[in-house]
Parts: structure tokens; C-alpha cells; sequence
């Protein structure tokens, strides 16, 4: 993203941002159609205005300024836009001398809209695409692939949680002969679980994505299983802990009530919602063991730590939830390493006078 | 035992001539001091005092001068490997075994490993893909990069024309649908046909057709033919060319690129009849996917729909739309749930829908209607039965007036534009098991902002959650809609399918379906001048 780009667009991502924020459908439409009749190339709308805008609705949402019903709200009128601007004729795709591209999410991913925007923009390049959408299951997926044969395969992923399914695709698009561009904040934003999943390219942004693809990726090679990738996964670390995710959730729900006993007054919901929480930290530790990388655990933390401070609810219940989860962990080394290493770094953050 | 040196005494020759191998022993300037018979049979122009170069090849010479242990190479048509020995000090001994045999098991043994190889590497990136047009690309690049200098991959041919895939060793492969005859290339017609071809030396490579060859790739000097074996499809065949200069194709080579094209002949008919039969499956399942819903006639409808396998895209869960023939006419929409999973449970979602489809154009009253589809579902040879939700929904204005009747289906639940949850006040048996159905109708109106949502059970009986064995439970589903007022169809949808498949997590699930009808919110009046932008058309 230059500069420019961005000071041309700010206005019109600034009027689509209100729109959105209102629920105005028509509004939306309109703001990115006299975007593009302004002169902004149709590029910069979808990547600078509409990607930007829906930039906004999470950080809002993370801020807890948007429900996740509002955020959902939003991402609809953001979809319309998107589809009123490849309606446009000045949307027509490029000479379509690129080749044949799929864009998917990875099972499960919700967040669709970062994948469409890639697709637009792909289109407008001159490639072929074909848009699967979020909730694609690997089988759909490769089916697809046998079918038409693209010369790649785009997967988008925002969750990191999905990255064991991630690795699913990624291995059974190649064992298709498709080389596959990883994009999306679950590869982490220098790419390194991408690599780390054997992913053949990664991308940043769509920008990059573009320019990447614009020069042929080399086929991928040989059939692999995840092991071969994550030799750690020998450990079974990581397919135990996910396998007892439930039970793991309860024992820390009745060990933090034990050494924190103003928890046995909970309401119902107080408890389902540490229970979530719970849920999500259990989540994520299986994945950092997935990958072998204790910061997609640690990073997460600082992100729930962060989410809970903006909705006034002490962080400190992270702190005591690390470690019951990790008094259950005792036969698992490289876990316990995870815990106490996050555990640490909450509690310097949560401690620090500056938060 | 003790062994006693005897410096400078030659050894007796009776010692030599009783070795199976050549000998030849040398003195301290190297000139040959004696041999026995079998070398002199092997270096027949060896003499005794003439220096060793003179009668023995040169690679032995030249090890001998460099003071070399061992050499190996051809004496005429035969490989010896030759070991020095010193029986004297200054002196030497070179003694001989014939390797010809042993190099000649080696050099197959290397072949053959290399075909091996190359079969491995054939296998796993023709097993890849069941994609027929990158089978042949990749037999053609197989083919060019070991067999031959280029290879062309011939096949499916249509009445009049053929497509060719062509590749260059080290390049890509590239592909055409050509209007040319086969017969003009000796041979090329009986493979296309399955049969064997000529062999490569019959054919004359200076009459082969320009279109054969790739671009730029010179004067052909041999080429070689064999047939694509097509196991039930119809058969190709392949072509590979070697530039002049390199000679004809074995019958060794011509053997062994007919073992690969056996392998690339398979897998391409695989992956052509995987293309039949899934575009036959294609077909037969548009009728049973569910059709896409947006904006008609001011109401707004969007679905969600999952099958309780990841594998299939259709089930027992179904809904379906019956948009009205007229503006301001009555559109009916349908969610229901047939009893069952997977395929079969589908081909009876499509029955239900085709019979809904022809009965509402005769029947508006739902009741009247459920009792013509639960007659038509228990004549038919089917065992199974249904729930189902009908809606019928007209806009008066911004108003949507709503007709809501359940055949034994989850009553529908309404978002009003409070963030007020209600449950639809209908009931009814469920279609297609008793002789006679009852139901009750539910009238309501929705205006701007609200939503009513129609679900299958699939979604509240969703097991998961963060224990892992809770329902989703209706409680959680009014809970999540009564922050869904004000919002569009598709926003409602999403927001119900993410937290029930959120509340799954990786759990197994029955089908689930969801339908919203929302009344449309109130567009804001336009900023001044703004003029919508109904306008983009040319």
C-alpha cells in the first residue's frame, strides 16, 4: 500500500466506514461506485476502502465498541459493496491471460471477506478465479482441483486455531500436484507458520499475493504427511491435549474454583463464559504445539489480555487460569514450557503500571 | 610359519601359469620380466624386456606410471581390472580379472534403477491429479524429460479433431485441439485405435507432419510410437522424437517407454472417467443443492445450509423458494428436514420440493397443502417421512405479511426490531407417516429490521460448547438473535451458522439448515444530490 494511495482513498473509506457503522446498505453501494466514477482505482476500492473499512469493524469490535452481531451486520454490507463494485464496468477483468486460480478459505474460517477482496482482485488481473468461499471442507476442495486444474490454490485463513485443518489442505492440495499461496493472519504476520506448514508461498497482503502469483509458483513436490513437516508431532503432545480439550476444561474449571473461591458464586453465565475462555486458551496451546511455536500462544494471550482490560475485566483471571491448566499438564514437557512461558508474559503485562 | 624374503630372485613362472588370471611382472625400469599364458592371450603383443607401454592399452601404462594400486578399463571388447602387487622391491606385478561380465550386470543393475526411479517419480505425479489434461502434460514432460528429446501426448480426439499435448525436455507442456489426420503419421492411427505400433526403425522420421513436432525443436531424427492403453476410456497415444544425431530408439527403450505409457494410460483414463462420472453426479445433485436466495420483490432471504457430511454437498435438511409470479403476489418459501442422512435422504428432499412446486399453483391454503403432500409422500414407494416449515410472505409496503404453518417441524422464531425473541405460534404433524395431518397456521407481519428465521433441528441439537456434550438448545438461539434486530438476511444467517458451528467446534453434526425472511430496514434519506446508483449499465 503506497502513501498516496492511501491519502486518495482515506475520504471514501472514511464515508464507507459510516455507512457500514449506520447499516445503510445503499449508502455503502454508493460510496464505493462514486469512489470508483472519482477516479479510485478499482484495485485501491476493494483493497484501500472496503479491506480498510472492514480492517475497522475488528478493531472496533475488539475495542468492544461492536458486538459481534453488529460485526456481522457490517461484513454483510461490506459483501454487497463488493459485489455492486465487480458489477461495474470498470470492473471488467483483466484479459484473463493468467491462468486459473481457486480461492478458499480453510474449514471452519468465518471470515470470508478478506478472501473475496483477493478474488476481485485476482479477476481484475487477468486470472480466471474461482471463489469456494469460507467453510470449505478439504474434500470439496480437492475435488475442485481435480476438476479444473488451476495452476494454484489461495488459501485464506484468519484463525490460528484452524491451522491443524490449514495443514490438511495445504497437504492435500499439493498431493494434487496445486501449488498453494498461504495468506491471512493465522500463517502469523511474517508468514512463519505458512513456512512452517510447508505452504509453497505466502503472502503479506493481496497486494503481494498478486505480484507473487504473477510469476509461476514451482510445482510442490512429493506427497507428505503433517509428520514429515512437524516431525515434533511424534510427541503426541499435541493430539492428546486436543482430544481431551473437554475434560481439560472442566478440571480447570474446578481447579480454579478451588484456589479462587469467590468463582463457586458465579452466575450461570459468568461461568459459561470462563468456560469459553477456558476453551479458547485450551484451543490455542494445542495449536501453538501443532506448529511448535510457544508465541502463537503467548501472542494470543496478550490479545485475550487486551480484549478482556478493554472490557474492564481484570486480566488477572488469566494468570490463575495458566496456571491450573498447567498443574494438569505435568506429563507434557514442551506444554509446560508453553504455559509457563505465557504465563510469565501475562503476568508482567498485567502487572506492568502502564496498562 | 616364518617367510624368508630372497631379494632380486625372479619368481619361479610355474607359480604364475598356475593363476587363473593374467600376470605380468615387471622389473625396476619397468620393462616386462615375465607373464604367463593368460596374459599373453589378453596382450598378445606383449614381449619379455620390452618396456610395459608397448605391449599393454594405455589406461594401464599411465596407472603404471603414476604409481597407481588399481586400474580398471577395455582391452578389445572386454573390461579387466588390474591390482599391483610388489613382489620385489622395485619391481611389480600386475594382475588381471576380467570384469566384463560383472560391468555389464552393473551397468543393467544402474538402468534398471534408473527406470525404477523414474517409474516412482512417474507414479507419484501421475497418481496426483485426476485431472486428465494435467495427466497428459504431465505424461508429455515425463516422457521429454527421460525417455526421448520431446514427446506429444495425442488424444481424446473429437470427430475431426484431436487434441495434442506437446513438451520439450525441460520445458512446459502446451496443448492444442488440432484438424489434422493421424494417418499421416506411419502408425500414429493403430495406436489412436489400441493397436501396436511399427516399430521405431521402420519409420521414416523425415516424413513426419510438421504439427507433430514442437516449435523450434529442429529436425527429427528417430521417433518412437505407442499407445496410451485407454482401460475403458477411449485410448491415445504417445509420441517421442529424438533430435538427428541420436540415434534410433532400442527395442530395450521402445519396451520400457511402453511400461510408462501403460502407467500414463491408466491415469488418464482414470481421471477421465472421474470427470464423467462426477459431471454425471453434478448434474443429478443440481436439482437437491439448495437454490441460492437474495433480495426478491423487497424481502430478503438468505439460507445457510451444511451437510452432516463434510463429503457431500446435499442431505436430509432442505429449502427451497417459490417466488411469486407477479409483483406483490405471494411468495412461499420451505425448510424441512427428511428423516434420514446423506444421499437417500436427499432424493426424497427433491421429490418434496418438486411436489410443493406444482401443488401451491393449485393450493394456496397450507394446511389443504400439507394434507396433498402427505397423500402424495405416502403413495409413493418411500418409507420415509418429513418435517417441514411452509412460509408464504406478500409486502405491502415496507410491511411483510407473513403465513407461517409447521408440519411437525421446529415452530419458526421472529426477531422483532426491539431485539424481542418470539416462537411462531404454529404446530403440526409431521408429512408423509400418518394418513392424516393437522396443522395450524400462524399469521404475523414483519416490519422494517425484523427477521423471522427458520431452522432445522440440526442446529439446536448441535452437541459441543466448551464441555463438549451441551445442546446449542433453543435458549442459546434466541439468545443469539435477539442481537440480530435491524440487521440483513445474510448477516443473521452467518451470525446463527458461525456460533452453532463455533458451539460444534470439530464434533460430528447432523444437516443443518437455516432460512431468514427479513423485512428490509428503512433506507436513510440520500445525502443532498446523491442519486443512487441504479445507473450502471453499457
Amino acid at each position: 500500500m503506497t502513501d498516496t494511495s492511501v491519502s486518495r482513498s482515506a475520504p471514501w473509506s472514511d464515508r464507507l466506514w459510516s455507512s457500514v457503522l449506520d447499516g445503510d446498505e445503499r449508502a455503502a453501494v454508493d460510496s464505493v461506485l462514486d469512489a470508483l466514477d472519482a477516479g479510485l482505482e478499482p484495485q485501491s476500492v476493494l483493497l484501500d476502502v472496503i479491506a480498510a473499512t472492514q480492517r475497522r469493524v475488528g478493531e472496533e469490535w475488539a475495542a468492544d465498541r461492536l458486538t459481534v452481531a453488529q460485526e456481522h451486520a457490517a461484513t454483510a454490507i461490506n459483501e454487497r459493496a463488493v459485489a455492486a463494485l465487480s458489477a461495474h464496468p470498470a470492473c471488467r477483468p483483466g484479459p484473463g491471460s493468467r491462468g486459473r486460480i481457486t480461492v478458499a478459505c480453510v474449514d471452519g474460517e468465518w471470515h470470508a471477506l478478506p478472501a473475496r477482496l483477493l478474488a476481485e482482485v485476482l479477476r481484475l488481473d487477468g486470472w480466471r478465479v474461482d471463489f469456494l468461499g469460507a467453510q470449505v471442507p478439504s474434500a470439496h476442495l480437492v475435488t475442485h482441483l481435480h476438476r479444473t486444474g488451476p495452476d494454484a490454490v489461495a488459501l485464506s485463513g484468519s484463525l490460528p486455531t484452524r491451522l491443524p485443518t490449514a495443514h490438511a489442505a495445504v497437504i492435500a492440495c499439493q498431493s494434487a500436484s496445486v501449488p498453494v499461496l498461504a495468506g491471512g493472519a493465522a500463517f502469523g504476520t511474517d508468514g512463519r507458520y505458512a513456512k512452517r506448514l510447508r505452504a509453497d508461498a505466502w503472502a503479506p497482503d493481496a497486494r503481494a499475493a498478486v505480484n507473487l502469483l504473477a510469476a509461476a509458483l514451482p510445482k510442490p513436490g512429493p506427497a507428505h504427511q503433517a509428520v514429515d513437516a512437524l516431525p515434533h508431532l511424534s510427541d503426541h503432545e499435541y493430539t492428546m491435549i486436543a482430544s481431551a480439550r473437554s475434560k481439560l476444561v472442566q478440571d480447570t474449571m474446578a481447579g480454579m474454583a478451588d484456589r479462587f473461591p469467590p468463582m463457586r458464586e458465579y452466575t450461570e453465565l459468568q461461568r459459561r463464559h470462563t468456560a469459553e475462555d477456558i476453551a479458547h486458551i485450551v484451543d490455542h496451546l494445542a495449536c501453538a504445539l501443532y506448529v511448535d511455536d510457544d508465541r502463537l500462544f503467548t501472542d494470543f494471550l496478550a490479545w485475550t489480555a487486551g480484549i478482556l482490560t478493554s472490557r474492564r475485566v481484570p486480566a488477572h483471571s488469566l494468570v490463575l487460569a495458566l496456571e491450573t491448566i498447567g498443574l494438569q499438564l505435568h506429563d507434557f514437557p514442551r506444554a509446560c514450557g508453553f504455559v509457563r512461558t505465557a504465563r510469565e508474559s501475562v503476568a508482567r503485562t498485567v502487572s506492568s503500571p502502564s496498562s | 610359519m616364518k617367510t624368508r624374503k630372497v631379494p632380486g630372485r625372479p619368481l619361479p613362472d610355474v607359480t604364475l601359469e598356475a593363476s587363473p588370471h593374467p600376470v605380468v611382472v615387471l622389473d625396476e625400469a619397468g620393462r616386462v620380466r615375465s607373464s604367463n599364458t593368460a596374459a599373453t592371450l589378453v596382450f598378445p603383443a606383449l614381449e619379455t624386456g620390452a618396456p610395459l607401454a608397448d605391449g599393454v592399452p594405455a589406461w594401464l601404462a599411465e596407472a603404471h606410471a603414476r604409481g597407481e594400486g588399481t586400474a580398471h578399463g577395455a582391452v578389445g571388447d572386454r573390461t579387466f581390472r588390474a591390482s599391483r602387487s610388489a613382489p620385489a622391491p622395485g619391481g611389480a606385478a600386475w594382475w588381471f580379472t576380467d570384469t566384463t561380465e560383472q560391468s555389464a550386470a552393473e551397468e543393467a543393475l544402474r538402468r534398471e534403477r534408473g527406470r525404477t526411479a523414474f517409474l516412482v517419480e512417474a507414479s507419484n505425479q501421475l497418481l496426483s491429479s485426476l485431472n486428465a489434461r494435467r495427466c497428459m502434460d504431465t505424461t508429455a514432460q515425463l516422457a521429454a524429460g527421460h525417455l526421448a528429446d520431446a514427446a506429444v501426448v495425442l488424444g481424446p480426439s473429437g470427430r475431426r479433431r484431436i487434441h495434442v499435448t506437446r513438451a520439450v525436455r525441460g520445458g512446459p507442456a502446451t496443448r492444442e485441439l488440432l484438424a489434422v489426420d493421424p494417418a499421416e503419421v506411419p502408425g500414429l492411427a493403430d495406436a489412436l485405435a489400441g493397436f501396436p505400433a511399427v516399430p521405431s526403425r521402420w519409420i521414416d522420421a523425415s516424413t513426419v507432419p510438421g504439427w507433430l513436432v514442437p516449435d523450434g525443436f529442429g529436425p527429427v531424427g528417430s521417433l518412437m510410437i505407442t499407445s496410451l492403453p485407454g482401460n475403458g476410456a477411449p485410448p491415445g497415444a504417445l509420441v517421442l522424437l529424438r533430435r538427428e544425431g541420436a540415434g534410433p530408439f532400442s527395442e530395450g527403450e521402445e519396451g520400457f517407454a511402453r511400461v510408462f505409457a501403460a502407467r500414463a494410460g491408466a491415469a488418464i483414463c482414470a481421471a477421465q472417467l472421474y470427470a464423467e462420472q462426477s459431471a454425471v453426479a453434478d448434474l443429478l445433485t443440481e436439482d437437491l443443492l439448495p437454490p441460492v436466495l437474495e433480495r426478491i420483490d423487497g424481502i430478503e432471504l438468505a439460507g445457510g445450509y451444511r451437510p452432516s457430511r463434510d463429503d457431500h454437498r446435499i442431505g436430509g435438511d432442505f429449502y427451497d423458494l417459490y417466488p411469486a409470479g407477479v409483483p406483490g403476489g405471494e411468495t412461499m418459501v420451505v425448510l424441512g428436514d427428511v428423516c434420514g442422512k446423506g444421499l437417500e435422504a436427499a432424493v426424497l428432499t427433491g421429490r418434496i420440493r418438486t411436489t410443493l412446486q406444482a401443488l401451491r399453483l393449485v393450493e394456496p391454503d397450507h394446511e389443504r397443502l400439507l394434507e396433498l403432500l402427505n397423500g402424495a409422500l405416502l403413495s409413493s414407494r418411500h418409507t420415509r417421512y418429513a418435517t417441514l416449515v411452509l412460509a408464504s410472505v406478500r409486502r405491502t409496503g415496507e410491511v411483510l405479511r407473513l403465513r407461517l404453518t409447521s408440519g411437525g417441524h421446529p415452530a419458526p422464531l421472529i426477531v422483532r426490531a426491539d431485539g424481542g425473541v418470539e416462537t411462531a405460534d404454529t404446530s403440526g404433524s409431521l408429512i408423509g407417516a400418518l394418513p392424516e395431518v393437522q396443522a395450524t397456521t400462524y399469521s404475523t407481519e414483519l416490519r422494517p429490521g425484523e427477521t423471522c428465521l427458520l431452522f432445522s433441528d440440526g442446529i439446536t441439537e448441535a452437541r459441543g460448547g466448551p464441555f463438549g456434550r451441551d445442546m446449542f438448545g433453543e435458549e442459546r438461539l434466541s439468545e443469539a438473535l435477539s442481537h440480530c434486530a435491524g440487521m440483513p438476511a445474510e448477516a443473521v444467517v452467518e451470525h446463527v451458522r458461525m456460533l452453532a458451528s463455533d458451539w460444534l467446534g470439530t464434533g460430528r453434526h447432523d444437516d443443518m439448515a437455516l432460512l431468514a425472511i427479513t423485512a428490509p430496514r428503512r433506507p436513510r434519506p440520500g445525502p443532498a444530490g446523491g442519486q443512487g446508483h441504479g445507473r450502471s449499465t453499457a
